[in-house]
């Protein structure tokens, strides 16, 4: 009996091929290409009076230069808006090169095209370009106050205007026994993956088609944009995903400038043409994320409860608004995490300002909801005197109330309505893992040797495998093998493992002879992509669903070559055979061969499908109305809304009393993902969500200089953690099955991240008994908050 | 980022690397580590119109120590020189220092002259040689001049190394035997750029300290008057510190901030010589 | 007017090669591009990333750091050169496996060029020890907690091979090729750094920030305990 491979920590299928060297990356792709650089505004707002290519003209290698005037068909208009909102009154996008104005630093201007990227860097260097500078609008002070205009036809900086309630919210909190206000602030950050973005097109001539390689997170989606933009059918467009090194959300954005622009210009020469982006690039001219200014107002009772929670909070979107209004749609609602919040008014502005676009970053707006919310409950508890995590439970939906409607519309269009999850259950397994009744009395010891500690929660519910859909194929070959394929991507999260275990033991068949594609059109056409960690539910469940309409084939064909009864039926490591009498068997190769009838047969084993050699009905005709030849089968899984997953992170920081540093002692995860199918895969996923959120507490942020000069656009000054940054990672998983798909999972990829800003921040604020309200925080932020707080107290 | 291009020239012999810098005048730099000059070639920030690679000059590579200093040539690797016994049993101060400098990967290529040349004052090597009296021994076609570390250093990344000139050695003196020392410092990350950093000599009835990223050039501040021979009395030490640092503020800190650690951080440099090794 | 060429001659994982490349050619585009050694990956171009170190007489060193032509008579190790002789996974390369310590796996060939020549030069590192080793590589994907255990995973591995002989006749520790022998060594210069807690580089988050770091609670878990 072949042990079940789901919930099995399986190493993955990936790896012997990466981690030998043989990774096949954008950009090591293409060796004939022709390479592209860019001319990328070093203003933040401009207008582009003039570009003079004399002096590049003269380099050795130059192939060709372009800017928006050479664009034609419909390269020339705005990029997509990609989702449009009813509220998103004032969308704006911007051109594949600028047309006549820059909105931000990086902002590109002038292709130039060259037999490699160093030729074509020193054409770049040498072309001149004209601005006549416009003021800058940078943070969201001066969005807000709109002295200036990133857009001259967007009143006051503001793309949107979002409201979203349950009850009066405003005459809850009026009424209610206590009140506090708080002012909250994230400040920007990036996935920042270590591989940027890259694109390799080549057109074929003689085919006339477009096969594109691009570093995304969702080919098919590219596909239809290029198809569109280029004028081309879209089955003459191929978009293929090669090895992606990370994602993190930023690949999710289509098409960018540079998807529209190498293919046209492959197309254009003639030649294949290549883009891969550098450190630099990357950093001014693809998404950032996180920034935002909240004003919170809460009203509560004696016991700590919510009875009102007014939001009001000001997004920064950078200076155009292609994937509109996800993040803070996201941060409205997932901001209520695993509480009820009594009556609930969130009123949020995107505003644009001259600064790179914000599109989503893991978490994708959670993070600074849950920031918000957990410093609230952190403030109640501290107001009343409470334990920190009897406040939180007071508050909890509780298991008997699911499904839970929370009277919102999350960021599927859907309801916000929670299906599964036992809160209770979940803090209780934290407060043991962390040790959160014994920490007084460590915290007490801590401090008669001089030292300073603190212990923080937080609490966050996220929803997860958002629609509208995915799809699976699978078709089993003459020789056994299984070949299965999806169509949304993969950065590394392990999907063609995930997806295996899953196809082995639906169809029962060996592991290693199921093989999976992801992200290539040729192989499977439609899907949405890969973000908002929705694989596991959405392609898992697909693959599931497909494995078993295969599998209901395979017995059906088996049951007449074995003459036996369906329903007596196994199929076990790739033979299907009759319980109980192992010796009646047929592989599934076999019945492969069979369910493709056969004039010709090209080797041995199809002979055996020729219509002499197989047992037929005469009187049936060979390929039934509604079948088809060949064992394999399509399915797609499409749910009714999110799933909602949920995990509380808590942390244990120490501060140096003299120099402020701030260092994490212990960092504790409970995760409740639904069914695991390979724990290994998700717990890596946590320690890398974890490791962006120490990120995103104590060392990142973006820092724009009042021009819009991106001070810290390199690795050097942009501090991601190495391994010294990061603490071990202590998780314990607690497993409440979905009820919304055949398989029980939720998603995984996002959650690691979600609470980290807040936990931190809770743990800094119990070790110095100063209130943080603004993250990331650094040894100086500390040090001056200290100052700050000593001279209150001083004056007090 | 790719660098511009540049022509290379790979002498053989010290006498033709300094005849090919004699000749390159002010369009000639030289290639050792390459740690700092290459990344700011590859964002174009620096264009030499020519590199001199004298990585395969024979002769500059030794760690010499003599009774009075210790010598390093211009291609010892900081790796090498961290890792060399008699190095650190003469002078502990120098891999004391070194721990710091980036990350090993980074050590095992760039060179400690190559750090001194560059003349960082956020860097740990110049502050080294400032606390030590060190020199600096630059050689061209035209012969060769000793500077002494004080006159080196002329601003941030500035110093006193002309055209035509090569680097071939650095000489840290020995402080007396019976001396202390440590270095401690505070960076953002694991081998970031200190955000302050201190060095300190004590010997019996001395205490000197010099300081990273706390003015143009690194500074040194003699605390003797401050010290009894067993402790720092901390406030006026803080008074003679203040006195010469000059600290920035920048998006990683605060100069309030690089103060306040100034501060913390020569107390703790003294009281940590207290327990280390003794140089011999 | 184009570029002249210089000639440089190096090994690579033990082939030589006699090249003429412009002299402005980074090591890590002379390595991907014009040997098709794709293996090492270029991340930020300034040095600070990692994913691009290679072995350069053994050392760890950045490609991106180099000018190609500056390397003349080197013997040069990438992470295709650490593969086992069937050109399966070497000692190094199977314990990221076995440890879940490579997710898209772009990172992974710095690590593994950083992690084998520290492992032959510190066969049996601490915990504490096998973190810092690897503290100079950024990770985006997998928060390192895995990688650490990896520097553990393989220095069992690596031991095992070698029996307690400790490294081959030829000088070059298990799992590294022979040109990847540890560095001379400069006239007595230790390869294992003495316990002197003043040259311990720990980062601000990792330093004791005063005598003695306390433990943690003692109802603590163990670091990744797993009750599924």
């Amino acid at each position: 009996m072949t042990t079940k491979l789901f919930g099995q920590r399986v190493p993955r299928v990936e790896d012997p091929r990466l981690v030998t060297g043989d990774g096949r990356f954008l950009d090591d792709l293409g060796h004939d290409a022709l390479e592209a650089a860019f001319v990328r505004s070093p203003h933040a707002h401009a207008r582009v009076v003039d570009v003079d290519v004399t002096e590049a003209l003269e380099v050795e290698g130059l192939v060709a230069i372009y800017t928006y005037e050479d664009l034609d068909g419909r390269t020339n208009e705005r990029l997509p808006l990609l989702i449009p909102h009813p509220t998103l009154t004032h969308g704006r996008t911007q051109y594949a090169l600028a047309n006549g104005e820059v909105n931000h630093v990086g902002e590109a201007v002038v292709m130039v095209v060259a037999s490699d990227r160093y030729v074509a860097e020193d054409a770049a260097s040498r072309i001149r370009v004209e601005y006549e500078f416009l003021p800058a609008v940078v943070g969201v002070a001066a969005a807000r106050a709109a002295e200036h205009l990133v857009h001259d036809d967007v009143p006051g900086n503001v793309a949107a205007v979002m409201v979203q309630q349950t009850g009066d919210a405003a005459a809850a909190i009026d009424a209610a026994p206590h009140r506090l206000e708080l002012d909250l602030e994230i400040e920007r950050s990036a996935s920042m993956p270590l591989e940027g973005k890259g694109v390799l097109a080549r057109w074929d001539p003689d085919d006339r088609s477009l096969l594109v390689h691009t570093s995304t997170q969702t080919s098919t989606s590219v596909r239809q944009a290029l198809a569109a933009k280029l004028g081309l059918p879209v089955d003459r467009v191929e978009v293929v995903t090669p090895d992606v090194g990370g994602g993190f959300g930023v690949k999710i954005v289509h098409p960018w400038p540079e998807e529209v622009l190498v293919p046209w210009a492959a197309i254009r020469l003639g030649r294949p043409v290549k883009w891969t982006e550098d450190r630099r690039e990357h950093f001014v001219s693809s998404a950032h994320e996180r920034g935002q200014l909240h004003h919170v107002r809460v009203g509560y009772d004696d016991e700590g409860r919510l009875l009102g929670l007014d939001v009001e909070f000001w997004h920064d979107n950078g200076a155009y608004i292609p994937y509109g209004l996800i993040v803070p749609i996201i941060t409205s609602t997932q901001l209520l995490g695993p509480y009820k919040p009594g009556a609930y008014r969130v009123e949020f502005r995107s505003l644009y300002t001259n600064t790179v676009i914000v599109t989503p970053y893991r978490g994708a707006g959670r993070p600074q909801g849950c920031f918000v919310m957990e410093r609230v409950m952190d403030a109640i508890a501290a107001d009343l005197g409470l334990d920190r995590t009897v406040v939180r439970e007071r508050n909890f939906i509780r298991p008997d109330e699911m499904p839970y409607d929370q009277g919102l519309v999350f960021q599927d269009g859907r309801a916000l309505l929670y299906d599964s999850g036992d809160f209770p259950a979940s803090l209780a397994r934290l407060k043991d893992l962390v040790g959160w009744d014994d920490f007084a009395s460590y915290r007490e010891q801590a401090r008669a040797e001089g030292r300073r500690v603190g212990i923080g929660l937080a609490c966050y519910v996220e929803g997860t495998g958002v629609g509208p859909y995915e799809g699976g194929h699978l078709r089993v070959e003459t020789d056994g093998s299984v070949v299965v394929s999806t169509g949304l991507t993969s950065q590394g999260q392990g999907h063609r493992t995930m997806l295996a275990q899953i196809v082995a033991d639906e169809l029962g068949v060996p592991f290693d002879r199921v093989s999976v594609t992801t992200g290539d059109t040729r192989r499977f056409k439609y899907a949405v992509g890969t973000f908002a960690s929705r694989t596991a539910v959405m392609s898992g469940s697909a693959v599931a669903l497909t494995a078993r309409k295969v599998r209901d084939k395979a017995l059906h064909i088996a049951a007449e070559a074995l003459e036996a009864n369906v329903e007596d039926l196994e199929i076990v490591d790739g033979h299907v055979r009759v319980q109980g009498s192992p010796s009646s068997s047929i592989d599934l190769g076999a019945v492969a061969v069979l369910s493709n009838p056969l004039r010709y047969a090209f080797d041995e084993a199809a002979a055996r499908a020729t219509q002499f050699a197989a047992p037929a009905d005469p009187d049936r005709a060979p390929v039934g109305r509604g079948e088809q030849p060949g064992l394999e089968g399509t399915d797609y899984y499409s749910p009714p809304r999110s799933t909602f997953a949920n995990g509380m992170h808590a942390v244990v920081v120490e501060t140096d009393p003299d120099t402020a540093e701030i260092r994490v002692l212990r960092y504790c995860v409970v995760h409740d993902c639904g069914t695991l199918i390979n724990p290994m895969i998700v717990e890596g996923q946590i320690h890398g969500g974890v490791a962006q959120g120490v990120g995103g507490a104590l060392y990142e942020r973006m820092e724009y200089a009042p021009d819009g000069q991106l001070l810290n656009a390199s690795f050097m000054d942009f501090l991601m953690p190495y391994a010294t940054e990061v603490p071990d990672i202590e998780i314990d998983h607690l497993v409440t099955p979905s009820p919304l798909n055949p398989l029980g999972v939720k998603g995984a990829g996002e959650a690691g991240v979600i609470p980290g800003a807040a936990a931190i921040a809770a743990a800094i604020e119990d070790a110095e008994g100063i209130t943080i309200s603004k993250m990331p925080i650094s040894p100086s932020d500390l040090f001056e908050l200290r100052r700050q707080h000593a001279s209150r107290e001083d004056s007090a | 980022m790719k660098p511009p291009a540049f022509t290379y020239h790979r002498p053989r012999s010290l006498d033709e690397a300094l005849d090919v810098l004699a000749s390159l005048g002010e369009g000639g730099k030289v290639l050792a580590g390459g740690q700092s000059l290459v990344p700011l070639m590859s964002m174009r920030l620096s264009a030499p119109a020519a590199l001199v690679d004298v990585n395969h000059v024979p002769g500059l590579a030794g760690v010499e120590v003599g009774a009075d200093a210790v010598r390093v040539g211009a291609l010892a690797r900081h790796s090498a020189v961290e890792h060399d016994a008699a190095a650190y049993a003469a002078l502990p101060l120098l891999r004391q220092a070194l721990v710091h400098v980036a990350h090993p990967t980074i050590r095992n290529r760039g060179t400690t002259v190559g750090s001194l040349v560059h003349g960082d004052p956020a860097a740990e090597l110049p502050a080294v040689l400032c606390l030590l009296d060190g020199s600096i021994t630059l050689r061209s076609a035209q012969g060769t001049r000793e500077v002494p570390a004080a006159d080196f250093f002329l601003g941030p990344l500035e110093t006193d190394l002309r055209p035509g000139e090569l680097a071939i050695a650095a000489t840290f003196r020995r402080p007396p035997a019976g001396s202390r020392s440590a270095f401690v410092e505070v960076a953002r990350r694991h081998g970031d750029y200190a955000v302050c950093g201190v060095g300190a000599l004590v010997a019996d009835a001395t205490v000197r300290v010099a300081l990273v990223g706390m003015g143009p050039v690194p500074v040194v501040v003699d605390l003797s008057e401050a010290y009894d021979g067993q402790r720092l009395d901390e406030d006026r030490a803080r008074d003679l510190v203040d006195a010469q640092v000059e600290p920035e503020g920048d998006i990683h800190a605060t100069a309030d901030y690089r103060r306040h650690l100034a501060h913390v951080l020569v107390a703790r440099a003294v009281r940590q010589s207290g327990s280390d090794r003794r140089a011999a | 007017m184009s570029e002249s060429l210089v000639r440089v001659s190096f090994t690579v994982n033990g082939a030589p090669y006699d090249l003429e490349l412009p002299p402005r050619r980074l090591l890590s585009d002379a390595l991907r591009h014009d040997l098709r050694l794709t293996g090492t990956h270029v991340g930020c171009e300034h040095g600070v990333c990692g994913a691009c170190t290679v072995l350069v007489d053994g050392a760890p060193v950045r490609s991106c750091l180099l000018f190609a032509v500056s390397l003349d008579g080197a013997a040069i190790t990438t992470t295709e050169g650490l593969r086992a002789p069937d050109g399966g996974m070497g000692p190094v390369q199977r314990a990221f496996h076995e440890c879940h310590a490579l997710q898209c796996g772009f990172c992974t060939p710095g690590f593994v060029t950083t992690v084998a020549a520290y492992l032959r030069d510190h066969p049996s590192p601490t915990h504490e020890e096998a973190r810092e080793a690897i503290a100079g590589n950024l990770c985006r994907c997998t928060g390192y907690v895995n990688i650490v255990a990896a520097v553990e995973r393989a220095a069992e591995l690596l031991a095992g091979s070698a029996g307690s002989a400790g490294t081959a006749p030829d000088g070059a520790a298990p799992g590294l090729p022979e040109d990847a022998a540890a560095p001379e060594p400069s006239g007595g210069a230790s390869r294992r750094l003495p316990p002197d807690p003043s040259t311990v580089a720990a980062a601000p988050s990792v330093r004791p920030l005063a005598d003695g770091a306390g433990a943690p609670p003692a109802s603590a878990h163990p670091a990744g305990r797993d009750s599924s």
